[in-house]
């Protein structure tokens, strides 16, 4: 199995080591490749998702047989949403005992089935090398996502003459679309050049085949203005004069009236999932819409496309830019300014307390041009979808699942990710969360400790459970219910007891020096934002 | 809501059949009926599934069962254009004076007595639905005890189609 790693590149894993997968830990110390000892399973799979989302590679994490690998689900299915590729390997009881609900067993590949992209449970260790090769691509290829090998313990320790690892792989039955089909983009560039409010609405699948550039390129070339689904963040610097924002019921206003107004939609790996277009049918009717997507079954799942183009991003907006298109449509971008300008969203002040739109505005402006940015799941990410200001960084959020605790696991996956691989080494990275989601994974402190990972955790804390008592407020008419929380633990005793630099924000005053002091801070860090309990995301 | 046959071929791997179950169930999707069997080729498996819904539910069904891995091929059996078989056992109370009748009917389905006991027989049918429908239908005038249904298998006609073996 280490061979099997090793022969991927695999520099890292994370994990956490139970009996049943002791002997591919204790092999692991023999080799090249580190292992993170995070401080609970479903942790181990958010840092491996953000290390593969920061080395546009894959994530791996290892973890024991029955609860070790129960615990993991959350993380594996939170990876499966947003087609991050991962490999997770479970220890499994000996395979004789299979099915006799021993001690620590769990159907692992059972449970998982509807999240992974596919699984094993491996009967036979000379499989393994095999097993592995065709994991890793199916994880990798086509649409990403996790894949998972349940590996007995008699297994592990079984011994093969010798090993080989396969040069390729050959599956029978899987053979996912990388170009797109040559008619349809021709169909696409004549209906580009017939537009004359055209839009983009770009998705995450964009980052993961790693088509920014040719992505860029393309609407830079013709001047398409673009729009973003949440987890199309970044893709386009926040700042470039054709971005419009994101759109959706937590978007920005100019961003929805540009989807409602164009006359012609690029999905460009989006799934038009409900978040982002509440409305599927208004897509259509009047406007003409070509989905771009690696996965056949999300175009038209949730409305049918004109011209659909199934392939990998990458290659589709490498071909279209060869087109030359002959349309200008500055008018409808001046139309869009001229909304960007008058429709940006007036907040409410919160005098006493910390605007955090202000707060990660200036954040991100102090953040150096490559940091990553992990946001959490509530209030705070809506505020950090609105706020934040991407330059050439990048920034990872859990978007299809929505799983609370996150961030912290995830940068400092990314930050290990900064540390340890690529060119460019030490980028900053930083997560946002809420008090909620820290208090779902500030365990994790002692990892970052442990295994010297320097990312930078923010906390806007209002003692709520924001984004559900937000919901409250409108529902139920501010009928509060199990969101209050109170009990939490002051977070300079947190730092303190973690040996970590704190910071504290009482209100907007001494903003940048805090924010310059947070950040130049020698290791990881914890800064606590004091918002307004009764502050909402609009 | 129409009804399709679906015509997968697949991967002979251990849980294929439930991750296609799986699949069905957790997208709401509907089965009528599943059959499965080995082709020439004990590498694959061929499954036949009888689903409904309207043409969204059925273009989905149709992509999301072609995205499992194992999944090689998925066709669907068009109605005019491929055999249908099913078979059904059913077992018949009969007594000295109805026995002779109950056969009589399924001679004239060209259906099978494959047991005969002092108070009952069982009888082996094929066909496509509607023959197996008619003959089930005449025998509600005896005393059905337990009816045993495969669930419909097929192919298609010709070999325009073939997909493998």
């Amino acid at each position: 199995m280490i061979k099997s790693l090793e022969a991927e590149g695999v520099k890292v894993v994370f994990g956490y080591p139970g009996v049943a997968i002791c002997p591919f830990y204790n092999s692991l110390l023999d080799s090249n490749v580190e292992s993170v000892l995070v401080r609970t399973e479903q942790n181990a799979a958010h840092a491996a998702s953000g290390y593969a989302r920061t080395t546009k590679g894959i994530g791996v994490c290892a973890v024991t047989s029955g609860p070790g690998a129960t615990n993991l689900i959350t993380g594996i299915a939170t990876a499966f949403a947003d087609s991050i590729p991962m490999i997770c390997i479970t220890g499994q009881v000996n395979s004789a005992l299979l099915g006799s609900d021993v001690f620590q067993e769990a159907d692992i590949t059972g449970a998982v089935e509807s999240f992974v992209k596919y699984s094993y449970l491996v009967k036979d260790a000379k499989d393994i090398p095999r097993i592995f090769k065709e994991a890793f691509y199916i994880a990798t290829s086509g649409r990403k996502g996790p894949v998972l090998i349940d590996v007995p313990i008699d297994v592990q320790n079984a011994t093969v003459d010798e090993f080989v690892y396969p040069e390729e792989v050959k599956l029978r039955t899987y053979k996912p679309t990388v170009k797109g089909h040559v008619q349809q983009i021709k169909k696409a560039i004549k209906e580009v050049e017939k537009s004359k409010r055209p839009i983009i609405c770009v998705g995450g699948g964009i980052a993961l085949s790693n088509a920014k550039k040719e992505f860029i390129e393309f609407v830079e070339k013709n001047q398409i203005p673009v729009v973003s689904t949440m987890m199309g963040i970044g893709v386009m610097p926040t700042e470039h004069p054709l971005y419009f924002g994101m759109v959706g019921n937590n978007g920005k206003p100019y961003a929805n009236r540009a989807m409602k107004e164009a006359d012609m939609i690029i999905m460009a790996g989006a799934r038009v999932a409900d978040r982002a277009i509440s409305q599927p049918d208004l897509m259509i009717g009047d406007k003409l819409l070509i989905h771009i997507d690696v996965d056949p079954a999300e175009i038209g799942k949730n409305i049918g496309p004109n011209i659909p183009i199934v392939g990998d991003a990458k290659h589709i907006f490498a071909d279209f830019t060869e087109f030359d298109i002959d349309n200008v449509c500055d008018d409808w971008i001046e139309v869009l300014r001229g909304y960007k300008a008058e429709m940006e969203p007036k907040r409410a002040a919160h005098p006493g307390f910390v605007d955090p739109a202000k707060f990660i505005t200036e954040l991100s402006l102090k953040l150096p041009e490559d940091a990553i940015y992990v946001a959490d799941v509530g209030q705070n990410q809506i505020w950090s979808c609105g706020y934040h200001i991407v330059k050439k960084g990048k920034f990872f959020t859990s978007g299809g699942m929505g799983t609370m605790g996150y961030s912290i696991p995830a940068a400092m996956g990314a930050k290990y990710a900064a540390d340890h691989v690529g060119r460019k080494k030490g980028r900053t990275v930083v997560a946002v969360c809420g008090d909620g989601s820290f208090q779902m994974s500030m365990m994790e402190f002692a990892t970052m400790r442990q295994h010297g990972i320097a990312a930078k955790v923010i906390v806007l804390k209002n003692n709520y459970l924001g984004m559900v008592r937000e919901y409250q407020h409108y529902t139920y008419e501010d009928h509060y219910s199990v969101v209050d929380l109170s009990g939490s633990p002051d977070l300079e005793h947190i730092a303190k007891a973690y040996d970590m630099p704190f910071f504290r924000l009482k209100d907007d005053k001494d903003m940048n020096e805090t924010i310059d002091a947070f950040l130049k801070a020698d290791g990881p860090a914890l800064m606590e934002c004091l918002v307004d309990p009764m502050d909402l995301v609009k | 809501m129409q009804k399709k046959v679906f015509q997968l071929l697949v991967d002979n791997t251990s849980g294929v059949l439930s991750r296609i179950a799986g699949l069905f169930s957790r997208r709401g999707y509907n089965i009528e009926s599943i059959t499965a069997g080995d082709t020439a080729d004990t590498r694959y498996s061929r499954i036949t599934i009888v689903t409904s819904g309207d043409d969204e539910i059925l273009d989905q069904i149709e992509k999301q069962v072609a995205k499992l891995v194992d999944v090689r091929d998925i066709k669907v059996l068009e109605r005019d254009v491929s055999v249908f078989r099913e078979l059904v056992l059913v077992k018949v109370r009969v007594d000295a004076a109805n026995r002779q009748s109950v056969i009589a009917v399924a001679d004239v389905f060209r259906a099978n007595i494959v047991d005969v006991a002092k108070d009952s027989v069982v009888i082996e049918i094929t066909g496509n639905t509607n023959k197996l429908d008619a003959f089930i239908n005449l025998l509600e005038g005896y005393e059905i005890l337990e009816i045993a249904r495969t669930g419909i298998t097929g192919l298609g006609r010709g070999t325009d189609n073939v997909t493998y073996l």
